[in-house]
C-alpha cells in the first residue's frame, strides 16, 4: 500500500459518485481538475437524459415538444445502444416500456448510466502513473496505470445481506455492474412480459466496456430463471449470478475467435 | 457541442434538400415534410459513420432519422428512428452487426471471480462495492460507504 491515495464522493443523478485515484495524481491539482470534469460529464448527462426532469430531452421527446429530428447527438447515439441492446437481449431489455394506458413510453434509463459513467472516464485519460476507480451506485469502470500497483479487488455485495460481500473479482483495467432490486425494490421488469423475474437475486457482469456491463447486467436480470444462460451466449463476460435461494453460478465467456 | 449540433442541423438541412423530390412524391401532398439526418458525427464514441443515409417518408408527419453509428462487440450498429408527429414509432437497424467480433479498445482482463462467502468487505483489502443500484438515500446505509469512510 505504498501508493497514495485520494477519494472523492458526490451525489449525482440520485446516485451516490465515488472516484478513487491512485498514484501520481492522487492529490495532484490536475486529479482534482479530472474529478470536477468528470462531475460535469455526469451532471450534463442528468440534464439530458433525466425521466425525473420535465426539461431533459427525453421528457421533452415523450411530451413531443422535441422532434428526434433535432435531439443531440448523445441522445440519438444511447437510442442505437438500447436497440442494439433489445436486439441482442431477444426483447428482455428494451428502452420502449409499456404505460399504464398501454402507450409505450420511452425510457433508455438502463442503458444510460453504463454509458455516461464510461464517457466521463475518458476525462482521466490524461493523468499518467494514476490508477482510477469511478463508480455510480455500484457500477464501475477501473483502471490500472501506476508501476507496481495490484489492480482493483472489488467486492460483489451480497443482495440479501447488503452489508455483506460474497464474492470478490480482481480487475486490472474493466468495469463491472450488478443489476438487481437489493436497494430499490422490483424496478426492473421484463419487457417481453412486463413482470418482474423471478428466481434471480443480482447479477454481476464484468467485461471491457461499462456500457455492455450495465446493459448485459440488467439484461440478464430480466431473463430471471435463464439468467445463466442467456450470459454464456455472450462475448468476453466474467460474471456472476446470484439465485433467489442464495445459491450463485459463476459463468465465464471467452472472446469469441477473429472471424474465418 | 454547439459546433456539433451545428454541423448536425446542418447535415439535416443539406439532407432534406438531396432527399426533397423523393420525399415529395412518397408522401401525401401538404402537411408532412420528411427529415432525414445522416449518421451524427459521433463526439466521443470513436464511432465511424458509414455514409449512408436511409430516407423514408409515406405517412403524415411522418419523417426517419438516421442515427451515429454505435460500437459495440459485433462492430458498428446504426439505427434509424421512424417519427410520427414528433413521436418515435419505429426503430430499424439498416447497419446491423455482421457477428465479428472487434476488440474493444480496453479488456477485462478479470480474473475468475472469487466466491467467498466470509469475506469481511473491512477485512480483506476490498477497494470497492459493486451492487444493485445504490439511491443516494440508501448510500449512507451502503457497504460502499463504509468503505468510503475508511479510506477518506
Amino acid at each position: 500500500m505504498s501508493l497514495p491515495e485520494v477519494r472523492r464522493v458526490e451525489h449525482v443523478m440520485g446516485m451516490p459518485v465515488t472516484l478513487v485515484l491512485r498514484g501520481r495524481h492522487a492529490g495532484s491539482a490536475a486529479g482534482a481538475a479530472a474529478w470536477s470534469a468528470v462531475m460535469d460529464s455526469l451532471r450534463e448527462a442528468d440534464r439530458v437524459f433525466s425521466t425525473y426532469r420535465d426539461d431533459s430531452e427525453i421528457s421533452r421527446l415523450r411530451a413531443g415538444t422535441l422532434t428526434h429530428d433535432l435531439a443531440s447527438p448523445e441522445v440519438i447515439e444511447v437510442l442505437t445502444l438500447c436497440e442494439a441492446a433489445r436486439i441482442v437481449s431477444g426483447g428482455a431489455f428494451d428502452a420502449w416500456r409499456t404505460g399504464a394506458d398501454g402507450d409505450r413510453v420511452l425510457d433508455p434509463s438502463g442503458a444510460v448510466k453504463g454509458w455516461a459513467v464510461e464517457r466521463a472516464t475518458r476525462l482521466l485519460d490524461g493523468l499518467d502513473e494514476t490508477d482510477s476507480c469511478l463508480s455510480a451506485g455500484g457500477d464501475m469502470v477501473c483502471r490500472t496505470r501506476a508501476g507496481g500497483s495490484p489492480g482493483w479487488s472489488i467486492g460483489i455485495e451480497d443482495p440479501r445481506e447488503p452489508s455483506q460481500v460474497l464474492a470478490r473479482l480482481q480487475i486490472t483495467d474493466g468495469a463491472v455492474a450488478t443489476s438487481g432490486t437489493a436497494h430499490r425494490g422490483e424496478h426492473l421488469v421484463d419487457a417481453r412480459t412486463g413482470r418482474a423475474p423471478t428466481g434471480v437475486a443480482s447479477v454481476t457482469v464484468a467485461t471491457g466496456s461499462l456500457t455492455w456491463a450495465d446493459i448485459d447486467a440488467t439484461a440478464a436480470y430480466t431473463h430471471g430463471p435463464a439468467a445463466a444462460e442467456w450470459l454464456a451466449t455472450r462475448v468476453d463476460r466474467t460474471a456472476l449470478v446470484v439465485w433467489s435461494d442464495g445459491t450463485t453460478t459463476a459463468v465465464r465467456t471467452p472472446q469469441a475467435a477473429p472471424a474465418a | 457541442m454547439k459546433r456539433i449540433v451545428t454541423w448536425f442541423l446542418s447535415t439535416l438541412t443539406v439532407l432534406v434538400l438531396l432527399f426533397g423530390y423523393h420525399t415529395s412524391t412518397s408522401g401525401p401532398v401538404g402537411g408532412s415534410s420528411s427529415i432525414v439526418g445522416s449518421p451524427a458525427p459521433s463526439s466521443s464514441s470513436g464511432g465511424t459513420g458509414s455514409g449512408d443515409t436511409a430516407g423514408t417518408g409515406t405517412a403524415k408527419g411522418a419523417s426517419t432519422v438516421t442515427g451515429p453509428s454505435v460500437s459495440t462487440e459485433w462492430g458498428p450498429v446504426q439505427v434509424a428512428l421512424a417519427v410520427t408527429d414528433g413521436t418515435i414509432t419505429r426503430v430499424t437497424v439498416p447497419v446491423y452487426p455482421n457477428g465479428n467480433h472487434k476488440d474493444q479498445e480496453i479488456n477485462a482482463y478479470a480474473l475468475p471471480i472469487l466466491i467467498d462467502e466470509t469475506i469481511q468487505a473491512q477485512g480483506a483489502s476490498i477497494d470497492m462495492v459493486s451492487g444493485a443500484t445504490v439511491t443516494s438515500n440508501g448510500y449512507l446505509q451502503s457497504l460502499q460507504a463504509a468503505l468510503d469512510e475508511a479510506h477518506l
